[in-house]
């Protein structure tokens, strides 16, 4: 318990430090914002005097919920590219510390940080659409239980993801991208799923995004209750308690060949 | 009758016979033809090196352990692998009786490492980099302020500059910061990989009063690498000279000076003794 305890306060040390480099680039936090608003006001503009205001909602509902899992997927594999740009990963892989610590620790910062970014966008959006984006029939309860539990999967894949950059900080951070675009191909993110392939299909049967989406457009446009979406709950639930341990498998994995082959070090 | 325990001696630090090597593309002279160039890029050949290879010491505690060599010789090699950064390929290192590889976690909690890189976040502040580092050993950040800023003034660090962006700091203010982080956490073995290389001679000279003044204060272990003959004859009770991976030679100063033969009557110094050993200067790749 007292071990808990410690690691539980140890992992604090990841949330501050990443708060207090956010503070130090927040010029650029404020132009990768505008980044974030522009490209959710491009992809819902799409429908708007195409479709009905519903179609507009589903498209920024796509573009805000691909916005926080991005962030979040990024956030984790960015903390491990960031320390080995910097060299302080051997640093941090010698602390007395659990690397479940370390990584929940950079997960946290990765939820906390994408939940007020997307906040902020989506409080910014009505002002563009105006009538449009009509959140008065949504229920934020169902909506916060689908995030939340989501979360889940989508940190077990930043965990997966951020092996990329521990092996090569120089080219990691794209490969990081890759597995990004490929579940938004298949998540059925700004289109349903049956537009996609027939050999396509089966995959989006397996990302936690298509449920995500699934669930939340149903709370967004039909106020749609946590009983009612608790099939996806519970398969989103699986999906993550099976992901996340086997993030941290593929990290360990990634950790042990690192330190065979010597991938850790920047220079010396 | 019953059989005796023989009862190992448990030092500081036991290397026994460790071994690391590396595979990297093979080095040739020979300008590659057309053909060769298009086959390297999908096959590369690689040749194995020998970065430590069959390396054995011990070191006391409360003795300073130094080990000379070229660039590229296996110090920073040998240091990552005690400080479990790397995982040896054979042989066995033990911390204070602790495996670092199958008691990793133990021996992390006793040591701490001061590169030849100062490596930080160099957007924050000495004072938020070092409450970083001493939150991951569970010191709070008080405590950590206040221990900082100690060692700092005893390193010859202006405190008032501790809120400043690391990347504004000369390289040898980076490095007292990076003493101050090892030492914030008392480590009993520590791990000092040339902390004075590069720095200007007022700045060594406070590092190494420093090194001279935790010797005194407390029992550790510490291994220092270095290029400076100096350094290591003012610091060290052991030495070992490294060459290609292998320890060449050990023993105290005066140990390694009488093998030596003196040159035109004068006795021999430890640069003599390393040029004689290794065939090269200090600074030699």
């Amino acid at each position: 318990m007292l071990n808990l305890i410690r690691e539980t306060i140890v992992s604090y040390a990841f949330i501050e430090r990443n708060f207090n480099l956010l503070k130090r680039y927040l010029s650029w936090e404020i132009l990768f914002f505008s980044y974030s608003i522009v490209n959710a006001l491009t992809i819902g503009l799409i429908m708007v005097g195409r479709g009905s205001s519903e179609d507009v909602l589903y498209l920024v509902i796509g573009a805000l919920i691909w916005g926080f899992f991005s962030i979040m997927m990024r956030e984790v594999s960015d903390a491990i590219t960031w320390e080995r740009w910097e060299g302080t990963i051997e640093y941090t892989f010698m602390a007395p510390i659990y690397r479940v610590t370390h990584l929940v620790g950079s997960c946290l910062f990765a939820i906390l940080y994408g939940l007020l970014r997307t906040a902020l966008v989506l409080a910014i959006m009505p002002l563009f659409f105006g009538e449009h984006i009509d959140l008065g029939n949504a229920n934020w309860l169902t909506m916060s239980a689908i995030v939340l539990v989501s979360s889940l999967s989508f940190i077990g894949i930043g965990l997966m993801a951020a092996i990329f950059p521990l092996l090569s900080p120089e080219k990691g951070q794209a490969a990081t991208g890759i597995i990004q675009s490929g579940l938004l191909l298949v998540s059925g993110i700004y289109y349903e799923i049956e537009v996609l392939p027939v050999w396509l299909q089966p995959i989006s049967k397996i990302s936690p995004a298509t449920y995500t989406l699934k669930s939340i457009r149903a709370a967004v446009l039909d106020n749609a209750s946590i009983e009612s979406q608790m099939g996806n709950l519970l398969l989103l639930l699986v999906i993550g308690v099976l992901l996340i341990p086997f993030g941290f498998w593929v990290f360990h994995l990634g950790e042990k060949y690192a330190k065979r082959v010597g991938r850790l070090k920047r220079s010396g | 009758m019953k059989d005796k325990k023989v009862e190992q001696p448990i030092y500081g630090l036991d290397v026994r016979g460790v071994t690391k090597h590396f595979h990297q593309a093979k080095r040739t002279n020979n300008k590659p033809r057309f053909h060769q160039k298009i086959r390297q890029i999908f096959k590369r050949e690689k040749e194995v090196v020998r970065a430590v290879d069959d390396i054995s010491l011990e070191v006391n505690i409360g003795e300073i352990y130094g080990i000379l060599g070229a660039n590229g010789s296996g110090k920073s090699t040998l240091i990552r692998l005690v400080s479990t950064l790397l995982t040896p390929d054979a042989g066995r290192i033990s911390v204070f009786g602790d495996d670092v590889v199958t008691d990793s976690l133990k021996v992390r909690q006793v040591m701490n490492r001061v590169s030849v890189e100062a490596s930080f976040f160099k957007r924050l502040s000495s004072s938020e980099n070092l409450i970083y580092a001493a939150r991951l050993y569970g010191i709070p950040a008080t405590e950590a302020e206040r221990k900082s800023k100690q060692i700092l003034e005893r390193l010859g660090f202006d405190p008032d500059r501790m809120n400043e962006e690391m990347e504004h700091l000369s390289r040898g203010m980076q490095q007292k910061v990076a003493i101050a982080r090892a030492l914030l956490t008392t480590p009993m073995l520590l791990l000092l990989d040339e902390p004075t290389t590069g720095l200007d001679p007022k700045s060594k000279r406070d590092v190494q009063a420093f090194i001279e003044e935790i010797r005194q204060e407390r029992n550790a272990v510490i291994v220092l690498t270095t290029h400076d003959m100096a350094e290591a004859e003012r610091l060290c009770d052991k030495i070992a000279i490294i060459d290609k991976g292998r320890f060449i030679a050990e023993g105290t100063v005066e140990e390694l000076i009488a093998s030596a033969p003196s040159q035109n009557g004068t006795p021999a110094t430890l640069e003599d003794v390393f040029i004689t050993l290794t065939g090269k200067g200090i600074e030699e790749e």
